[in-house]
């Protein structure tokens, strides 16, 4: 403690979390817990650690939700990280099935069909 | 903890067998809320292909008003962890089923959570029923269509359905089923008593 007013991160995180995203700002409303992302590209050594574990991890489509749980960092975090990701076409982001306020029936029946199977 | 080679990216993703299919489309949701205790991770990992793995959200802004948090003054973000696992349905559909608290102070996880989700499991211990009332009332109000299971713990009380319905307040239409959430069949047969609920109403819907 060598500070007095030390900031109240959480003591956990060592980096704060605006560091780990370069300091941008979440526009990053796009992003469901269930968007799933797919690399586009390989990671280049120029990237930070965390956007090129992004780019190996999804060589095979993620969740936003299992890239946040295998980076262990927040799901906001994520988000701002792969805005960034999407938006140099690094990634792609694939939205979730659109769900109404009743869900489509073709779609149920499909749910229906590979719960039995489990 | 040693690392080899600092520079070097971190090590993080999912296992060999973890990995879905290159051309999975689309992913689709569904919630488990309920107090602590009751489950929620028990069944989550029990329908899971993947070990369960867990999310977190910070809450800063958005807690404000609603978490009283009295235990942490003066800290302005508090960490909220959320577990989850995958049922990939078919090659073209992935479903995710997330587990979130029911207390009052977790409702600022709803909005992400919530929106989109075909529908909720409202997991019930019968000796602490009273955590479900305002889950049951904030689910209508938001109007997610939700299934109770109640988890069968052995020495919890067993009250037939239409005390429970009575007592929870439940529309005679809501599905209330039992299940023993360590049991991946009875967990998936709760699943699917809400997928052919929803269906139900889709036809109501569309009549």
């Amino acid at each position: 403690m060598t500070s007095e007013n030390q900031d109240p991160w959480d003591e956990a995180q060592p980096v704060p979390l605006y560091v780990i995203t370069g300091g941008a700002d979440s526009s990053a409303k796009s992003f469901d817990l269930v968007t799933l992302i797919a690399s586009r590209s390989e990671p280049e050594p120029s990237m930070s650690p965390e956007p090129a574990a992004i780019l190996s991890m999804c060589q095979y489509p993620l969740s936003v939700a299992e890239v946040s749980a295998y980076l262990t960092l927040p799901f906001s975090v994520v988000t701002v990280l792969l805005s960034q990701l999407v938006a140099d076409e690094h990634v792609e982001a694939i939205a979730p099935v659109p769900v109404a306020a009743y869900p489509d029936r073709g779609l149920l029946e499909a749910v229906i069909h590979g719960l039995r199977k489990l | 903890m040693d690392y080899a080679n600092s520079d070097a990216p971190p090590k993080a993703g999912p296992r060999d067998p973890d990995l879905l299919l290159p051309h999975s489309a689309r992913g689709v949701k569904v919630v488990v809320v309920g107090g602590f205790g009751v489950g929620k991770t028990t069944m989550v990992g029990a329908v899971s292909e993947i070990p369960p793995l867990t999310t977190e959200e910070t809450m800063t802004q958005a807690g404000v008003g609603i978490d009283h948090n009295p235990g942490a003054a003066g800290k302005n973000t508090t960490t909220v962890a959320m577990d989850f696992g995958r049922i990939s349905i078919n090659e073209e559909l992935v479903l995710y089923l997330f587990g979130t608290p029911g207390q009052e102070r977790f409702w600022f996880l709803w909005n992400g959570i919530f929106e989109g989700a075909l529908g909720a499991v409202v997991l019930v211990d019968t000796r602490r029923i009273e955590v479900c009332f305002e889950v049951v009332t904030r689910l209508e109000d938001r109007r997610v269509p939700f299934v109770v299971a109640v988890n069968a713990f052995p020495e919890a009380p067993h009250y037939p359905v239409p005390e429970l319905r009575t007592a929870l307040a439940l529309s005679d239409s809501v599905p209330i089923v039992t299940c023993d959430a360590r049991d991946r069949a009875s967990c998936r047969d709760a699943l699917l008593e809400l997928m052919v609920y929803l269906c139900t109403l889709a036809a109501q819907e569309s009549a």
